[in-house]
């Protein structure tokens, strides 16, 4: 298993939980980074459901944004699903303003995209 | 001797500016990627400083931050030869951030709407227009390689 400084990874059942080690998602070295990390999870380790729990971020760039559009393409083409929850309000807002809450499927708890899998 | 002043409180500025409840700072950044926080962190204190909403402080954050970022990265393509420059005020009911790069300059209206159904899942294009939204006013030069954003206050909630 892969060593992350960017995410912590666990598992449930056939989900993978994803948490963010950083409140603030904006240091672009930190975001190259990130992203290296969540693509080895579907491209090397070939997993296929992924939870995205956003609790603790605080605030996400348009580059951070640009990662998540990314894995999901990436999920995507591996016939895996991707989904994301405990996303605070104004991280929401800029999902809502860019539209990407048409192409991420957004819960509101980690425990009801958990089943939203099964 | 029993008349000396206390020592003067460096925070404290002097009042012979017009508004003495203004906070104002110039800075020019390096053209290296994680420079932005080099004014972002005393702006997000300023913010708070002058009372404005999280969700404010949110919004100017993350409009600074395109901004600078997209001057660094884009506007001075990294060069070490070129700085931005950033000019913010913050008084309790505006903030305003002007961010001038050394690049070529670019035509705002040349970024595609990252909103069409066939960009939606484009990694790129996005800053211009959260910078857009979350402002209440935003203005570019003619050259494109500067930018005037201001918020002013939202209203109390309720």
């Amino acid at each position: 298993m892969a060593t992350h400084r960017r995410i912590d990874v666990s598992k449930l059942g056939d989900v993978t939980i994803v948490r963010f080690l950083d409140k603030k998602i904006l240091d672009e070295a930190g975001i190259l980074e990130l992203g290296t990390e969540l693509f080895g999870l579907v491209e090397l380790e070939n997993r296929k459901s992924l939870l995205l729990n956003f609790a603790g971020v605080e605030f996400l760039s348009s580059a951070a944004l640009g990662k998540l559009i990314t894995l999901d393409r990436k999920v995507k083409s591996n016939k895996g699903r991707m989904k994301m929850s405990n996303i605070r309000p104004e991280i929401l807002e800029v999902f809502q303003i860019t539209k990407l809450n048409k192409i991420f499927d957004i819960r509101k708890e980690e425990a009801e995209a958990v089943s939203a899998f099964e | 001797m029993s008349h000396q002043k206390p020592p003067t409180d460096p925070s404290v500025q002097p009042s012979r500016r017009p508004d003495a409840a203004e906070w104002r700072r110039e800075i020019e950044l390096p053209s290296e990627r994680g420079a932005s926080r080099l004014i972002t962190e005393d702006l997000l204190e300023q913010l708070g400083v002058h009372g404005w909403s999280p969700s404010d402080i949110f919004a100017i954050h993350l409009a600074a931050e395109e901004a600078i970022v997209n001057a660094i990265v884009h506007g001075n393509k990294l060069d070490p030869g070129k700085v931005v420059r950033v000019a913010c005020v913050v008084s309790p009911t505006l903030a305003r951030i002007e961010v001038t790069d050394e690049g070529p300059g670019f035509d705002p209206g040349s970024v595609p709407d990252c909103r069409l159904e066939d960009r939606l899942d484009a990694p790129n294009g996005r800053g211009v227009m959260l910078m857009r939204t979350f402002m209440t006013r935003i203005e570019y030069n003619a050259r494109g390689n500067r930018v005037l954003m201001e918020k002013q206050r939202s209203p109390a909630e309720g």
